[in-house]
Parts: structure tokens; C-alpha cells; sequence
């Protein structure tokens, strides 16, 4: 049974490397494994996102509605738009942190309000926590990624932790790991 | 051992392992990663063209010296390229050539969503189209044995959601061709009419060769399940069909896109119950079929538009399809915008202000056009800008001229901007061209060009000296600004348009992601100071926005450009 991860976010917050560890991880496990990126104009600023799909054999490369098993969104209102790919009994791991997008920069919209209660009382199980927060403690903002990335882990309780350092250290520049190690363990809790 | 790899990525390894010598590109989403990767194999000379047709003609210029090469574009890089395409599919190869084109269905980062398998049959050029990494790989190798076996060069077609995504290969050796030293053959390379006649019936000849191996190689294969539906597919077509039927129906999957089988097909088809065609954009395959007589089903059932995904098909095809819910709210969108510090805003924001109409281009620049700048009036593809403000200035003389500039970035001026300011030289018209020089190509993902002073490997190379350039074209006006002085932009645009010249504004500051780019410190507003007059808001920078009736900066992504303070007349952002 093919499993599906969609990863959602704003350009430029380091989807891509949540990606990589990702797919490299769960080949390192042993499963057909097939992941989908954006690139181009879509990264300047917008909403990206990101498909991870693993299993026995995986064929098609994106993840479509009602099939995702988890959503894990570097910023709530990502969170809110994808909802609908959401599997029925599917996790959602969300960073509370709110990007304005530009429509309300610029005063032609407002931010919706309380759009984690809305997506629980959809039914979608939430787990949100303030991750900007941990990857500022473990050192960097920038870490936002990794800290969703230990905090996903937790639901994978067939995947070990040593696995998923193991896997860190293999996808993250070495000058960086320690706080890539640090920002994982801060996520995961 | 095992791995995963980008589509572009396992297509760039399948060049290094069948022996490609020489590769250049321009670069295009969704196909640029081709050549980055191959740029990290020492043993392959790569280049990044000023152009399609260049890169084309520099690979075909490889092959005939008997090397295998390589080029790589976007689905409307290959317009540019079509020149030499329809040329080179006469005169034949000496080394092996794969020309690779990606298209973009659902336009993704794309201007129109054009299907090139059309230039395939057009050219009379056999085309290939893996459907993942491992094909990609796989399909490197044989294209470049069928490109040298039948004498022609061969398409490698991409899409955005091959090329871009990952999937598991396995790496192979290295393993360089016999080499085919050049010999000199009027007859075949020097395309005249007296030469090119005779050759044409060879084309044609080849053709019919390649149809006999449709019929019967690797690429296209059979897949039996269930008989009572039959489905000829390709590309990640093939994925998604699989994904939804599996077994539970049989599958043609074609990786030789053309020329296409006629026993192959004829035989399939006689093995199944009802047969349906699925394949993105344009009924490629379903006309074939047609016109060998088959009854099938295609694009009355599934869209000419756009890109496919599981659920499209299994919808169209009376499937179930899976539950799901979404908020009951219309949600904001969040489409791209510039980002903090480019240097494109404020010069944008000038032109806004001033009321110019702006004839634009292909790059991050086109972004102007957005709300709040909404500072375009018209892209239309790469060097257009140019061209077009000449035939508008042309068209409507005075009542436009002092009013209107052409905007057009550093690569895309190098790709087709020259020719079309030749023209502004040559027939004189009183036009202003913008060129917005970020010493980058940045849309794609920073590649260097030949303004930049550096080549694909980073290293240093040979730099055009615009300034000199247009001067040398005859532009007796070429002025320098910095984007990020507000006031000096507007000085000098005015200016210029105010002049009965036609003249050259380079607008030059390094994009702002640029590693080597210092940033200064990120500014603060101070809330005493703000009275929420929001003109710095009409800059659209994704670093500012109004909290209480004030404006917040952005620490994060602030970069301390210092333009938005030059719009606050109370001092409040410092």
C-alpha cells in the first residue's frame, strides 16, 4: 500500500530539503520511493508544493485529492489550502507561523482567522506547534524544515531515531549538522 | 546501487554513461537541471548558449566532428531552435545528437502550453519520452544508438512532472562509443537545393525504417490485464493510468513517440474490448490511431488543457475516487512575488508611479506586472520587449513614445534582445529600452550568461560589456542607474523619454539571492513614527506589512534594501 506525504509551504523555506532526507530515508528502508518538486516561477514567494509517496511499488509521481496520509505545512494557511488532499483519518503536522501572502499584504484580503480549529472541525487531526520558535533555539530560522521533519517522525514508529540521524547526516552540509541534529530532537519532542 | 534521482538529473547520467563529449543549452524550465548535472561530469564539456539555436547548433557542430552531443531547452526554447531542427533532421549525424526538449503542461513556470511532439513529425525526427529516472537513463543510451544507426538526430522529450521528479535508479559505467572521425560530404552537410533534394527522399526513406523499429524495440511495450479495457499511453500518462487501473486493464505504454507503430497498435487494440487513449495536451496518439482506422476514445473524455493526475483519470473513466473535505471559506492566494530586495522593485515602482506603459519580457521581471506594481502591459516571449516597442512606437509615433520603455533582463537580452535592438538602430524609432541587469539568469535558478564573466562550472570567462554593446549598435544615449535610488531611476527615465533619441538604460544591481551579495542590516519601523499612510506598501515587498493600522518590517526576510525608506516621509522606517 502506497503511503503518501505532501509537504506544503511558502517558496523559499526549505521544502526541498525535507524532501531529500525524506526519500533518502525511506529508500534506506527499502521501499519503491518517488518524490515531486517545483521549480521556476512558482518558487519566487508562492505556494509550493512538494509530493513524497513510498511503498512496495509507486507509480504515479504527485499525490491527489483525498489521498494524502500526511500533510506536514510550513505555515498554517498552506495547512488550510491543501486540505482537501487530505486522506480521511489523515494526519496534519502544521508550523503555527503566519506568511502573509501578497492579496493581504496589500489590503485586498484578510489572513482567516483560527484555521486550526477550522481544519479539526473538518475532521483532519492536527498537530501544530510553533517550530520557527525551536529552530530559532536550536540556532537558526532557517531550520524550520528539520524541526517539521522530528516532528513527523513520531509517527513513524517502524523508523527508529538513529535512522532518521543517520539519514540528517547524510542530506545536511556537516557544518550545519549539529544544528540540524539539535533542531530534529527539538521537533520530535 | 540504488539512488534517487531528479528526471533531469538520470538524463544527464545517461549522457555521461553513453559517451556525450559536448553539451550546450539555454536554460527553460522544466529542463535545466540536464545540463547543471551534466556540468558536474569533468569528462563532459558542457556550456550554457546565449540561445536555443546556438546551443543547437553547437551540438550539431559536435556531432559532425564526430562526438556525441547534447542540447537542452524548454518546450518554446525549441521555437527558437526550430531553424536548425528542421535542417539537421536532412543532413543526418556523424556522433550521436539527443536534443532534449521539456514541455510544461499546466504551465507551471511557462508562457503557453505548447506540445512538442508535433515537431517531432513535423521535422521527420524520431522522438523518445521516458516516463521516469530510470528511463531516462535507459532511453540516453539507445537514442544515441538509433541517432548514429539511422543517421538523424533524436528528440528526448521531458515534462515537468518527469524532469522534476525523483525516482530509483541504478548507475552504470561509462562507456565511450567508437570514435567516428570527420570526413569531409558536401553532398550531405552542405545543404543547397541541389544537395538538399537528394536528400529529402533520404528523410523519408528513414522514416519508413524507423516505423519498422517501432514496431518492435524496447521503448514501446505491452502490458496485459484485464481485456475489457485497452489504454495506449505515454510519460507520466502512464503513471498515473497505471496507478488507477494496475491489472485491471491492459496497457500500451510507448516510449518511441514518433514515429509511431501501426502493427503494434493494430495488435493491441484486436486484444482488447475498448480501447482509450491517454496522453496530455493534443491527440497525438489518438490521431494516429484514427487514421489507422481504430475506433477510440480520447479527448471527447479527457481535457486538452492542463496537466493529468490519478484522480483526473479515474474521474473521466467512472471510477470511484477517494473522499475529501475543504474549508467552506474562499482562502488567499499566495501567488509568486518578488522577493525582498529585488533589485527589479524599485525601478518597477518608478514606472508605476510615472503612469509608463511597459512592454515586458520572460524572467523574475515579469513579476512587475503583479499588484500592487501591476507595472506590464505585455509579455509575449524571450526579446519580444524590443521588438515590439519599436512596432508600437512605430505604429503610434509621439503619441506613445514618450511614454512607453521596453524592460528586458541581462539573459534575455543576450538571448534575443540584440537582434530586435538592431532594429531600434536600423530603422530608428524613438524608443527606450530598459535593460534590467541583475548579472544572473534568475528565474530559472541562477545561471551565468555571457554578461555575467563566468561559465556553467563557475569558473571565469569572457564578459560582453553592454554599455559597449549598445553603443557599438549605435545608441548615442546609454545610461547606467542603480534600481535601489529611487529618485536617480526616475531622473534618468524621464529624461530619456523626454528625448527625441532612441536610448538605453541599464539598470544594474545584482540579484539579491546572489551568494556573493552582502546584505546590510534589516530595517525596523518605529511604530511612533508611522501614521499608516501605507505608502510603502505600494512597493509589494513581502517584507512589509500593516499590523494596528502601522507598518511591520519582516526581520527575517528583510535584506535592508533601504528602498521602501525612501518612500516614508516621516522617517518611521530606519
Amino acid at each position: 500500500m502506497t503511503k503518501n506525504i505532501m509537504i506544503v509551504g511558502v517558496g523559499g523555506q526549505g521544502s526541498l530539503l525535507a524532501s531529500k532526507l525524506l526519500g533518502h530515508l525511506l529508500l534506506t528502508e527499502g521501499y519503491d520511493v518517488k518524490v515531486s518538486e517545483v521549480h521556476g516561477m512558482s518558487q519566487r514567494g508562492g505556494s509550493v508544493v512538494t509530493y513524497v509517496r513510498f511503498g512496495e511499488k509507486v507509480y504515479s509521481p504527485i499525490i491527489d485529492r483525498g489521498e494524502a496520509d500526511f500533510i506536514v505545512s510550513f505555515e498554517k494557511l498552506e495547512a488550510a489550502r491543501y486540505l482537501e488532499y487530505l486522506k480521511e483519518g489523515g494526519r496534519i503536522v502544521v508550523n503555527t507561523q503566519q506568511i502573509d501572502p501578497m492579496p493581504v499584504i496589500t489590503g485586498a484580503t484578510k489572513y482567516p482567522e483560527n484555521l486550526v480549529e477550522k481544519m479539526e472541525a473538518m475532521g483532519a487531526n492536527v498537530d501544530a506547534m510553533d517550530c520557527l520558535s525551536l529552530a530559532e533555539e536550536a540556532g537558526s530560522a532557517k531550520a524550520v524544515n528539520i524541526v517539521l521533519m522530528g516532528r513527523l517522525s513520531r509517527y513513524f514508529e517502524e523508523i527508529p531515531l538513529e535512522k532518521w540521524q543517520k539519514a540528517i547526516e547524510d542530506c545536511v552540509p556537516a557544518k550545519f549538522l549539529e544544528l540540524n541534529q539539535k533542531a530534529f530532537l527539538l521537533g520530535r519532542g | 546501487m540504488k539512488r534517487l534521482m531528479l528526471g533531469n538529473q538520470a538524463l544527464a547520467r545517461g549522457l555521461y554513461e553513453a559517451g556525450c563529449s559536448v553539451v550546450s543549452s539555454y536554460p527553460g524550465t522544466p529542463s535545466t537541471e540536464v545540463t547543471e548535472e551534466a556540468a558536474k561530469y569533468d569528462e563532459i564539456y558542457c556550456e550554457w548558449a546565449p540561445n536555443e539555436k546556438v546551443a543547437m547548433e553547437v551540438a550539431f557542430g559536435a556531432s559532425l566532428a564526430g562526438k556525441r552531443s547534447f542540447c537542452g531547452m524548454k518546450h518554446v526554447g525549441l521555437n527558437v531552435a526550430a531553424d536548425p531542427l528542421f535542417t539537421c533532421a536532412y543532413t543526418g549525424v556523424n556522433g550521436g545528437m539527443i536534443i532534449c526538449v521539456a514541455d510544461d503542461p499546466g504551465m507551471h513556470s511557462s508562457q503557453n502550453e505548447q506540445d512538442s511532439r508535433h515537431y517531432a513529425m513535423s521535422a521527420k525526427v524520431p522522438m523518445f519520452e521516458p516516463a521516469d529516472s530510470a528511463e531516462a537513463i535507459e532511453f540516453a543510451k539507445l537514442a544515441y544508438e538509433v541517432s548514429e544507426e539511422y543517421d538523424t538526430p533524436v528528440i528526448m522529450k521531458m515534462c515537468t512532472r518527469v524532469a522534476h521528479s525523483q525516482s530509483v535508479v541504478e548507475e552504470g559505467e561509462r562507456v565511450l562509443p567508437p570514435t567516428k572521425p570527420y570526413e569531409k560530404n558536401i553532398a550531405k552537410y552542405v545543404m543547397m537545393p541541389g544537395n538538399a533534394i537528394k536528400r529529402h527522399p533520404f528523410v523519408e526513406e528513414r522514416t519508413r525504417k524507423l516505423v519498422a523499429l517501432a514496431e518492435n524495440c524496447a521503448f514501446n511495450r505491452v502490458e496485459m490485464g484485464d481485456t475489457k479495457l485497452g489504454i495506449i499511453t505515454s510519460s507520466t500518462s502512464y503513471q498515473y493510468a497505471k496507478e488507477v487501473f494496475g491489472d485491471k486493464a491492459s496497457i500500451l505504454k510507448l516510449g518511441m513517440i514518433y514515429p509511431l507503430p501501426e502493427k503494434l497498435i493494430l495488435d493491441f487494440a484486436s486484444k482488447v474490448e475498448k480501447l482509450v487513449i491517454i496522453e496530455e495536451l493534443d491527440p497525438f496518439i489518438e490521431n494516429h490511431c484514427k487514421q489507422l482506422g481504430l475506433e477510440v476514445e480520447g479527448k471527447d473524455i479527457l481535457p486538452i488543457e492542463g496537466e493529468f493526475s490519478q484522480n483526473l483519470i479515474a474521474e473521466k473513466l467512472g471510477m470511484e475516487l477517494p473522499a475529501s473535505k475543504k474549508l467552506d471559506e474562499t482562502l488567499p492566494g499566495r501567488p509568486p512575488v518578488m522577493c525582498a530586495g529585488c533589485p527589479h522593485r524599485g525601478l518597477f515602482y518608478v514606472l508605476s508611479k510615472n503612469k509608463i506603459t511597459v512592454l515586458g519580457d520572460i524572467g523574475c521581471y515579469t513579476l512587475g506586472a503583479v499588484a500592487p506594481l501591476s507595472a506590464m502591459d505585455m509579455t509575449l516571449c524571450m526579446g519580444a520587449s524590443i521588438s515590439s516597442i519599436h512596432g508600437f512606437n512605430k505604429a503610434l509615433g509621439k503619441e506613445t513614445e514618450g511614454k512607453t520603455v521596453a524592460v528586458i533582463g541581462d539573459s534575455t537580452f543576450m538571448h534575443s534582445g540584440m537582434t530586435g535592438l538592431a532594429n531600434v538602430a536600423y530603422n530608428q524609432s524613438n524608443s527606450t529600452i530598459i535593460i534590467l541587469d541583475n548579472s544572473i539568469t534568475g528565474m530559472t535558478g541562477h545561471q551565468q550568461n555571457p554578461t555575467t564573466g563566468y561559465n556553467i562550472k563557475g569558473d571565469p570567462a569572457g564578459k560582453i560589456n553592454l554599455e559597449a554593446l549598445c553603443t557599438a549598435m549605435g545608441f548615442e544615449r546609454v545610461t547606467v542607474v542603480d534600481p535601489y535610488d529611487l529618485a536617480e531611476c526616475e531622473r534618468v527615465i524621464k529624461e530619456e523619454l523626454s528625448v527625441d533619441a532612441p536610448s538605453v538604460i541599464i539598470s544594474r544591481r545584482p540579484c539579491a539571492l546572489l551568494k556573493y551579495v552582502k546584505h546590510s542590516a534589516p530595517l525596523m519601523c518605529d511604530p511612533i513614527k508611522c501614521v499608516g499612510c501605507k505608502s510603502c506598501m505600494r512597493l509589494g515587498c513581502p517584507a512589509i506589512s500593516m499590523k494596528d493600522g502601522k507598518a511591520v518590517v519582516d526581520t527575517t526576510l528583510c535584506v535592508g534594501c533601504g528602498v521602501c525608506k525612501q518612500l516614508c516621509r516621516l522617517g518611521a522606517l530606519q
